[in-house]
Order: C-alpha cells, then structure tokens, then sequence
C-alpha cells in the first residue's frame, strides 16, 4: 500500500508529538513538494528566466505552507470535529463583511484588510465548509440521510455561503463550493433521486439567476459556448491557450522555449494559464505526468478516508480531495477549451498565496485524519460518548 | 452497530463511483490532450508560426495634476529612449561600441546592458538610455545602418513643470516595487511608472486610468509587422488641486534657502492654498531614477528636504499657542479678560524660576495686552490657575494633537500632553512647572504647520472646525463637479470669548508694542492678525542667564530658536489663514512675521473677489497668471 508506516494508534489518541510526527505520511508531503517544485520552475520561466517576481516568492509562501499544514496535521482531529460549526460561523460572518467593507480588488469584492494582512474569506469558507458538513453528517445515521427535512440545514450551509461568493462576484469559488459540498453528501448517502430533483430545480432557475450575473461574467459563459464569434476580445484567451498548448505536440518545445507564452500571446501565464505553459514547453507527455501526480494525490486522499476509523475523518479527507480534484479538473478543462474561463487556479502551481494555502490547511486536515486514523469519536467530538 | 455498518457501507460503494466519475474526467482530458497535441497538432504549430495576432497592452496616458486656476503642475512629456534587440544585432558589442559615439555609455553601463541582455531572451528589447534628447535621437536614426537591432522608441514620462516648489504636495511616480502589485497588468508593464509620494500616490489610482490594448501583427520571431486595431484606455482623471501655483511659488520663493514652512488655508473651506515646504527636491529627477549619490544628499542633508515640513515637522508653537490657554482660562470662568498679572520678568515656583522673553518685565498686563507683548509672565499665570487638562482639552478643539486627515501620507499628529499621557507613557505625576510650560506652547507640547494653520482657521472663522484638503475636484470626463464644500462642526465655546482673543491678535500685529508690528499689511485697507511664537530649542542654564543669554546668531544652527508666526486676515471678515515657520531662524517676530505678511498680502491681491486681482484677471477670468 501507499500509505507508510503503519501502526497500531491508540484509540484514546494519547500521542506524543514525537508518535504523531512518526505517522504523518511523508510520502504524501513528498508529492506535495514535488508538485509544487513544478511550479517553481514554471514560474520560473514564465518571468523569462528570472526568480523574480514569482519563483522566489512562491517559494517562501510554499515553505511557509508547508510548515502550517505539519501544524494542522499533529492538532487532534477530535478538535477540528468539536470547533468545526464555529469555524464555519467565524467564516460566514466575514463573508458578510467582505460584501460590505471588503476592498475591491481586479473587480470583485473578495478581500478583507485587518491591516497586517489580507484575508479571503471564501478560501476560508472552502475548508469550513468541508468540516461543518463532515460533523453535521458524523452524527447522522442511514434513516437521519433518508430524511428530506434532516437535509435541509446543510443545505443551507452549503447555498448561503454559495450565494454570497456568488455577489462578490466569484462564480469560480461558488461553483467549486456547491460541487464539493455535492460530492459530500453524494458519500454520505443521500439518495439520487433527490440530486437529480435538485439539478432539475437549479436547471429551472437558470434564466433567473443569469440576471443576476455580471457582465464580464455572461460573456466568459457566452464566448464558451462560442469562442470564435469574438477572437480578439473575450474569446482572444482560449483560442490562444489552444494554439500554445496544440503547438506544444507530444514532446513539447523544451524548458523556457515555449514562443507562445514567451511572446505574450498567452495571458495570465503565471496564474491561471500555467498550465497551458507548461504543456506547451513539455508536451502531452508533460501534461499526462502532471495529471498523474495529481491522481496520486487524490489516490492519497481515498486511502485515509478508507483508512479512518471515524466518519468524520472519512468525509473530511474526502471533502478535501475532491476539492483539490475540482480544482485541478476546471483549471486543465478550462485552458483547454472544454469548460468556460471562471478563474479557477491550478492547485499547488498558480503563482498566488491565498489559494495555496487553503489548499496546504486542508491537506494538514487530510494527514490529520491519518495521524489520528484510530482515534475514537462520539457525536460531538469526544472520545468517550459512542 | 449494524447501523454504522450500513453507513459504512454505502459510504465504500459511493466512493468507489466518485473515484470511477473523477478517472472519467481525468479520461477526458487526457483524451482532449491527445486532440489538442496529438491530432490537431500541425495546425496548432502553423497557427503558432504564423501566429498574427498578439496583444499587448496599452499603458494610458497618467492624468494631469493641476493647481485651482487650471496651470499644469504634472504633466506627461514624451520620453525617446533607444532599445536594442540582442537577436537582431549580429555583434552586441560592437553595436554597444558604436552606439557609443553618439550617445556615451559608461563600461558600467555596457555591462549592465550585456547582461540584461543575456538573461532575457533574444527577442526581448533592452533599454539602452532613456531620456533622449531630439538631438541624439536624430543622430541615432541617422546612423542607423551602423546601428544593428538598435531602435528608437517613443513613451511617456512625467514631469513637473513648477520642480521643488511642488515636491512635497505632488510627491513624485517612480518604478513599480514588488509590494505595488495589485493583479492591475498595467503594474507589470515595464517602465510603467506610479505614483510613491504625495498627491501622486493618494490618487494614484485616480491619476493612473485603465490599460487599453493594441493588436499587432507579428511574426512567429516577435516582430511587430504593422499594427491591426487598437482600443484605447481609460486615460487617468486630472486632479485639481486647491492650491494656487503662482501663490505657492511666491511664498516658496519667500522661504528662499531656510529650512522653512508654510500653509495658508481657506477659513471657510479649507481648502489649502499655499502648502510650501523649503528646501523641496526635484521630483523630475525621481521620475527618472536617481542615483545613489544623489539619494545619499537628500537624506543626509541637514535642512531634510524630502520631508513635507507643513505636515510631518513637528515643533513647539511657543507662543502661538497662547491663544488656547487665553480660550481655555475664558470658557472655564477662571479668569475675566480683565484679570492682572504683574510680569517682574520672572515667576518663582517652588525652587524653580520661570523667565519672561523680557529680563526687565512687562508691569501690569490684562489679557489682550498679554496677547499683544506675548507676556509670559501673564500666561504662566493663567496656566497655572487653569491647569494643564483644561488647555490640553481647548487645543484639541482647535485641531492640535492628532492628525487632520488631510489627503497627503505622513500627516504627524503631534502632541498635546495631559496628565494622564504623561502617566501613561512616561509613568511619571505631572508637575506644575510643566503646566507652567505649556502655558507658553513650551516643553512636550508638539504641532504642524498645518495645525497651527488650522487652528488660526478655527480662531478667525468664529470656531467653525474646519478641515483642511487639497483636492478641489478628480475630473474623469468633460463633466465633473467640484467636491462639494463641507460642512463643518461648530466648536461648543463661546463666540464672544472668541473675540476677544482675536482682538488681542488684532493688537499683536496692529498696535504700537505689539511683538509684530512690523507685519502690518502695506495696503490700510487690509488688516492681519496674528500671533508671533518663537520656540527654544535648547536649555538655558541659570549660569548663562546669569552672564548673559547667548543671541541666537552666537550659536550654532541646529541650537537656534524655530521662528513662528500664524495670522488670519482681513480682520473684519477673515478669509484665509497663514502659519509659518522658520527652523533655527531665530525670533518669530523678525523672522517669520515679515514672511508671513508678505505672503498674506500676496494672497489678498490674488484672492479671486479682491478688486485687485479683478483688474489682474479681467483678460481671462478662469486664468491665474504663473508667473
């Protein structure tokens, strides 16, 4: 198995630092690195052979990351459990405050400023989220699941949040919290029929909710749907991340060669485009290596939510895999013209603090779950309640 | 526990399908790679060959700054700099070398360029020299020929036409740093430019517009071909500032070589006219790039001209601060304006003595005529009586000891001490000689140019607090309305009170004894008030009282006494008010006052509604003169 090492955890999960540090699966943080490390170098050459701007700081914002999630990882998963409501109302409540004070940054609402630091709260909210409704269904049983009105509060939690990402405006963030929440309760066994009534809703409110978006917003959604009817306005990013990516063929055009992204044909090539970057430099067989550290690192993911005792730790670690997987799915998808532009980062390798650093929470929170794998949990978090 | 077990297993069963739809999509995009890279690869690599379109972005043109009447104090110049394509050129050096007859570069300078070159890619131009003139830039293109992957490219820089005496209020644009980038893409242009100072920076985002973009055909090498369409920005809003520029230049002019400064407000409005701030810097060269050792001489230098003196220089008001203890003594019912005190030229309290500016004594003052003489004696009095809190309270109301908000970055707040500050940071009780002290605007008691301006303001439009601000207006398009006029909170005293302080700066500057006399306004119609102030710098010993107190031209600059002086006029129906200050200039009567009368009356004749400027302006009435 990819999971080492293995050892018979207390259940009262009475772990020194040291036993806990012993558990975390290394292996994991490893990947972790090695994506990342294909960042740096993207970023790298994205500034045309320099550190700067963006290799070096990514760098220290990575290390720092990484830091934090060991931190995470060795916090007791039981306390995750026990504050996880609270964490989601500190979240809620600063996603009010952002759509009333926050600071208006590349158009959108979405930052609060507490004068040392800048703080988003929807980023919060994604881990928030995945532990409120990991908690709320930790305590519910297969006839609680089959209950419609038993369903109803988290969807509240899921669509309150949702819709005030959505006014902010940041579709890609509401979109990313209702598919992972979606997928939550899809493994906590809530019946098909009921997702397929609620699609069926949401399909229904479609031209209602199109009047509520913005402008640039219709037309990312509109120049999806027909990309050559605008070239050099809106639909000028995809066709041009297709032409770098294409031109990339199967071995790529070498390290710092790739004349697309170097010419600025390609825009926002150490953000959301890194992708297409780094195909057209390394090829398809750059692209299906990257795409398989990625599937390694959701592979993780399952293997400690199988692997864990509580339910609990089984939904967080699989709340935040399929979060990380969302993430990767819409950034490839949307550079290669399957999906419209919502600006969604590639996880792990965007140039970009805020995200990373979720994304670095939630797999603290996945080896938490490791760490604490045998850890017994009652309803609300104690070891001793079963 | 079978319960669990059921949750347990459908939980399996659902995850199991949820990795199958995730293997699906990763399928999927594999699967659009091989399209994308595999199968319509050819026609991707000839669209990227031949690839016609790029994009490139537009930097705006950054708005204009300009003073009340409309006279450019920022504005954009075309800046010609040659740029040299390392893949062009067959032999850099040589092309460095004869690019060196026309323009001389330094071997420091070829390095850098070689080296710039070398790091970025071959296809990426490399500035040579900004700034040129038209002369080099003719012989450049004259020379073409021996000039390989040299060329000439045309953008924008800012200047400021009126230089130092704008420093401080414009700031100055300079390189974008790490720390500026906000995700605007126009940040990451290079060359591109914002503002890090001053007006410049406050309304940097204003000034600063949207980026509009070019499409340009170009070749798979990255050569421009000809230029397809171009949509054009947003350029930056013009920024109308309060000040008068003719009028900043006279009173700048005024300071001359002193390490000076002066604001001059509207009372009613306050807007301010005059922001002068002596020695200032040259902003043109920061928008250039300055070099080390020019930077060295304008933070070392002893006269500290990159510091805004009317909003972060923060000096005892000596004597100018009189008129708050007189309010504070007043509103409180401690003493009449007809209270005595006898001024021996000295007080004694406890083992402490307190000096009068005069040895020999003023006799018998009231409280105008201790406004009048400047008595020290008198407000040692009425300090004591009146206590430090009460003061320190009436000289907030009056704007002193915290920050006025205006739109610059770095406004100090200055400092009002009570006792309860003292306690609080020097944990130390508070003794009645320091009351005493503050009474005369002396010992921890700090204030700006600005406030002291501002509180002559409050004192002269009848206790309106007024604010001062430098943005009259931030015009986007032809259509644009001045900000609207603010109003105001009146200060809780009493008007009558008031007047009797202003009556007593009436006598400081209009009536035979009074300390600036020599201030009066040339034209009789026109009558200043005001109030001198002249704050020591340094401890007089008893030993030196005792043989003679040093004159300030004994002693060397850094020791000699701030000269102060801040006035309102006309006295009947104040209009604008003035604070000056002269660092180490010695007494505030001989040397700020003259200053301040001069600018005062300068003021008065530009004024809009005087019959004077009317005759001046009759031509052009939207127009001030520069000159």
């Amino acid at each position: 198995m990819i999971l080492e090492p293995r050892g018979n955890l207390r259940r009262d999960g009475n772990m020194s630092i040291g036993e806990k540090l012993w558990h975390v699966s290394w292996s994991l943080v490893l990947l972790i690195i090695a994506i990342a490390s294909v960042g740096f170098f993207m970023l790298y050459s994205a500034a045309d052979g320099d550190m700067s701007p963006w290799a070096n700081r990514q760098i220290v914002r990575f290390a720092a990351g990484v830091v934090m999630m060991l931190v995470v990882a060795l916090i007791d998963v039981r306390f995750w459990m026990r504050q996880a409501y609270i964490i989601f109302g500190i979240a809620l409540v600063l996603l009010i405050a952002v759509d009333l004070f926050g600071t208006i940054g590349m158009g959108a609402q979405r930052w609060i400023n507490l004068g040392v630091i800048q703080i988003q709260p929807s980023e919060i909210m994604k881990i928030a989220l995945v532990l409120a409704l990991a908690r709320y269904f930790h305590g519910a049983s297969h006839e609680d699941v089959g209950r419609p009105l038993f369903l109803l509060p988290p969807l509240g939690m899921v669509f309150l949040p949702a819709a005030l990402v959505v006014v902010q405006p940041d579709l890609g963030t509401a979109i990313l919290l209702i598919l992972g929440s979606g997928a939550t309760f899809f493994l906590a066994g809530v019946r098909l029929w009921k997702f397929g009534l609620l699609i069926a809703l949401g399909v229904g409110a479609i031209p209602i909710g199109w009047q509520f978006l913005r402008e640039y917003q219709k037309n990312r959604i509109l120049t999806f749907f027909n990309p050559e009817k605008d070239p050099l306005g809106a639909g000028y990013h995809i066709t041009q991340s297709k032409i770098a990516l294409g031109s990339g063929g199967v071995f790529g055009k070498g390290f710092m060669e790739g004349t697309q992204s170097h010419l600025n044909y390609l825009p926002e090539k150490h953000t959301d485009f890194i992708f297409t970057m780094f195909s057209e430099e390394f090829g398809m067989v750059g692209g299906l290596l990257l795409l398989a550290l990625y599937a390694g690192l959701i592979a993780y993911g399952y293997a400690i939510a199988l692997r864990s005792r509580s339910h609990f730790g089984r939904l967080v670690a699989m709340g935040i895999a399929n979060i990380f997987f969302l993430y990767v799915f819409i950034n490839i998808a949307m550079v290669m013209g399957l999906l419209p532009v919502v600006g969604v980062p590639l996880p792990l390798i965007s140039y970009g603090g805020t995200a990373m650093l979720t994304l670095l929470f939630g797999f603290g929170l996945m080896i938490g779950v490791y760490v604490h794998r045998d850890v017994n949990m009652g309803r609300r978090g104690a070891s001793d309640d079963v | 526990m079978s319960r669990q077990a059921d949750r347990n297993k459908i939980f399996s069963r659902r995850a199991a399908l949820l990795a199958g739809g995730k293997l699906a999509l990763f399928t999927a995009l594999a699967g659009r790679m091989y399209y994308l890279q595999v199968l319509e690869s050819e026609k991707y690599a000839t669209l990227a060959e031949d690839n016609r379109i790029s994009l490139r972005l537009l930097a705006p043109p950054r708005g204009r700054i300009l003073d009340r009447f409309g006279v450019p104090l920022a504005i954009n110049q075309e800046n010609y700099r040659m740029l040299l394509v390392p893949e062009q050129a067959t032999d850099i050096e040589a092309t460095l070398e004869a690019a060196s007859a026309i323009i001389p570069l330094s071997d420091h300078e070829k390095t850098k360029i070689l080296r710039e070159a070398k790091r970025r890619r071959s296809f990426m131009p490399v500035t040579v020299r900004e700034n040129l003139t038209w002369n080099d830039v003719s012989r450049v293109e004259l020379n073409a020929a021996d000039l390989p992957g040299c060329m000439i490219d045309v953008g924008q820089s800012r200047h400021y036409p009126m230089s130092d005496r704008f420093s401080h209020v414009l700031g100055y644009v300079s390189v974008v740093s790490e720390p500026d980038l906000t995700g605007d893409p126009l940040l990451e242009l290079p060359g591109f430019r914002i503002g890090k100072a001053g007006i410049e920076r406050v309304h940097d985002l204003e000034l600063r517009g949207t980026g509009g973009n070019t499409q340009l055909e170009v070749n798979a090498l990255g050569r421009v071909i000809r230029e397809l369409d171009r949509i054009e920005g947003q350029p930056g809003a013009e920024v109308r500032l309060t000040i008068d520029a003719a009028l900043q230049d006279f009173a700048y002019t005024r300071l001359g070589e002193q390490s000076a400064a002066c604001v001059v407000m509207d009372v009613k409005t306050g807007h301010v006219i005059v922001m002068a701030s002596a020695p200032g810097y040259d902003p043109n060269a920061f928008a250039q790039g300055l070099t080390a050792d020019q930077w060295k001489e304008l933070t070392q230098h002893q006269r500290t001209p990159l510091i805004n003196k009317c909003i972060a220089g923060q000096y005892a008001p000596g004597s100018t601060f009189k008129m708050m203890v007189a309010m504070a003594a007043l509103e409180h019912n401690i003493v009449s304006p007809d209270f005595r005190a006898h001024c021996t030229g000295h007080v004694e309290l406890g083992n402490s003595v307190f000096h009068c500016w005069k040895k020999e004594g003023h006799g018998f003052v009231d409280m105008l005529h201790g406004l009048m003489y400047s008595c020290d004696v008198y407000f040692y009095e009425v300090a004591k009586r009146v206590g430090v809190d009460r003061i320190a309270d009436m000289a907030r109301k009056f704007g002193l000891g915290s920050i006025l908000d205006i739109d610059l970055i770095g406004e100090k707040p200055g400092l009002v001490p009570t006792r309860e500050w003292k306690q609080r940071t020097l944990r130390a009780g508070w003794s009645q000689g320091e009351t005493l002290i503050a009474g005369i605007g002396q010992g921890y008691m700090l204030t700006t140019p600005l406030q002291l301006a501002a509180m002559t303001a409050r004192i002269a439009n009848g206790g309106i607090a007024v604010k001062p601000s430098l943005t009259y207006e931030v015009a986007t398009g032809p259509e644009s309305s001045p900000r609207p006029n603010q109003n105001f909170p009146s200060i809780p005293i009493n008007k009558a009170n008031l007047a009797i302080v202003r009556k007593g700066m009436r006598m400081v500057v209009n009536e035979p004894g009074g300390t600036a006399l020599g201030a009066r306004l040339p034209n009789p119609n026109w009558i200043m008030s005001g109030k001198t102030g002249t704050a020591q710098v340094r401890r007089i010993t008893q030993r030196e009282r005792d043989t003679g107190v040093k004159k300030n031209d004994e002693l060397p600059w850094k020791e000699r006494d701030h000269a102060l002086f801040v006035a309102f006029a006309p006295d009947d129906d104040p209009k604008y008010a003035i604070a000056v200050i002269v660092e180490h200039g010695g007494g505030g009567s001989a040397v700020a006052a003259p200053i301040a009368r001069d600018i005062m009356n300068e003021t008065l004749r530009r004024d809009p509604a005087s019959e004077i400027a009317k005759e001046r302006f009759a031509h052009d009435p939207n127009k001030g003169d520069a000159g």
